[in-house]
């Protein structure tokens, strides 16, 4: 029999209340008891940034995480990244620059580099390598995914794609 | 073994030190580490799982008189870019910003890495050539009792520290360096990030004329818990950081480490490191 216990915190701005086992990590509760699989399991120790979640408003490892200490907090997944401007912006760009090969690393590469945004409006390359330097992608392609990052926090008002449109 | 039962999140320090009393209670901090060490089974809960986020005095940096206060719960983030630690300890922000990942960093805290206490654990090199103090709180009878312990006494084996299980680490204390203090840290892995170190070095000291005195040298990864070099110490103190000085420092910093071969790293070339790279440092000291 395992220890559960009843937590309420808020998911992508919706208030939640959940019974979760007590041992169980918040990776395995948004993917097994909430139903939310945008998060990814990829090495379930800290060293691949698959898991990347924010909570109260910085990034981290769900997978290093316990789901009962998620109470009384403001969780973020993928899943709620792109109902905010930054997040839809960021987006855009990963599609724009073919920054998802296989995609399994996306979520958590979006994850981050959102929180990097947040943090430093307009990165360069090196500053983005920094801030993404706890995400791995087995593709290897990192080139795209930087650029894709830079190019969003050097965006202005108009996004290269609607200035595609312009054209 | 006894089973898990309880999961208990207080919310005052002595609703937390009440609970230790009996002993019998697994801590819960930033959870980087407990997470994967108990999922892995490397790790049993005891009977209570206690959660000690939401104890407010556990959080915070502050100035208190002539030390820097880090409350337990304090993210090595929050550490790297505070103000005060910033322009006083160098050291610190060095470590801090060599520390894991951001995720990590943002999560992990640094009461969490005192208390793993690993040999390689990378505030624990900064912390010792700060002269810093262990914060720890209990509940011997009835009422809440409050006590410091020096760093340099706090580890005694890879994992094992002099706090019982029936104390709280609730934060760090440091004193505030005087003018002229200077203080690095040097840490050796393959890649910058979410390494674990091959050897860490700590230096520090008051530069004055050319000449350190109060000398702290500290090293990580080469021995069961990081440690104080007092043998590197004397061969510095009050003596003018010449490259005669310097290389003589070096090679007692060789010759005091015990280092063994893992997968990281062999004993010798990590005694190879510790004389180079203390030698580094100490030459860029000298330059500042």
């Amino acid at each position: 029999m395992s220890l559960k216990h009843e937590i309420e915190f808020t998911l992508n701005g919706v208030k939640r209340k959940l019974a979760v086992d007590v041992t169980m990590n918040a990776l395995d509760m948004l993917r097994e008891v909430v139903g939310l699989t945008g998060t990814k399991y990829g090495c379930g120790e800290g060293e691949c940034g698959a898991c990347t979640i924010q909570v109260d408003g910085v990034s981290l490892n769900s997978c290093l995480m316990f789901a009962v200490d998620c109470a009384g907090r403001n969780v973020t997944t993928v899943e709620g990244l792109t109902d905010q401007p930054r997040g839809e912006a960021l987006r855009e760009s990963f599609v724009e620059h073919g920054a998802v090969q296989c995609g399994f690393c996306t979520p958590g590469m979006m994850m981050q580099a959102d929180h990097l945004l947040a943090k430093h409006e307009h990165p360069d390359a090196a500053c983005v390598k920094r801030g993404l330097e706890g995400n791995l992608c087995r593709c290897t392609g990192y080139k795209k995914i930087v650029d894709a990052v830079v190019a969003c926090g050097g965006r202005d008002s108009v996004t290269p794609a609607q200035a595609g449109v312009q054209k | 073994m006894t089973e898990l039962k309880r999961y208990y999140a207080p919310t005052s320090l002595d609703q937390a030190v009440e609970c230790l009393k009996g002993g019998n209670v697994t801590i819960l901090a930033g959870g980087t580490d407990l997470t994967p060490q108990s999922q892995a089974g490397r790790i049993k809960f005891r009977e209570t799982l206690m959660n000690i986020r939401h104890i407010p005095q556990m959080s915070g940096i502050t100035l208190e008189g002539k030390e820097i206060r880090i409350g337990a719960l304090a993210t090595i983030t929050e550490i790297m870019e505070h103000p005060l630690v910033r322009e006083h300890l160098p050291a610190l922000v060095e470590a801090c910003d060599h520390f894991a990942s951001d995720q990590i960093r943002n999560a992990g805290t640094i009461g969490g890495n005192i208390c793993n206490a690993s040999p390689a654990g990378d505030t624990l090199v900064p912390l010792l050539v700060l002269d810093a103090c262990v914060e720890l709180a209990s509940m011997p009878e009835t009422k809440l009792y409050r006590h410091c312990m020096p760093i340099s006494t706090f580890f005694t084996g890879s994992g094992k520290t002099r706090k019982s299980l029936c104390e709280l680490v609730t934060g760090v204390r440091i004193p505030v360096p005087a003018a002229g203090h200077v203080s690095r840290f040097y840490k050796h892995g393959t890649r910058p990030a979410l390494d674990i170190s091959t050897i860490s070095i700590g230096v520090a000291g008051n530069l004055k004329d050319g000449v350190l005195s109060n000398v702290r040298v500290a090293f990580g990864a080469v021995a069961p818990t990081p440690l104080r070099a007092t043998a590197t110490e004397s061969a510095l103190e009050g003596r003018h950081l010449d490259a005669a000085t310097i290389e003589a420092a070096a090679v007692a910093a060789r010759d005091e480490v015990n280092p063994i071969d893992d997968v990281r790293a062999t004993a010798w070339y990590r005694k190879e490191m510790i004389h180079n790279m203390t030698k580094r440092m100490l030459e860029n000291v000298a330059q500042a």
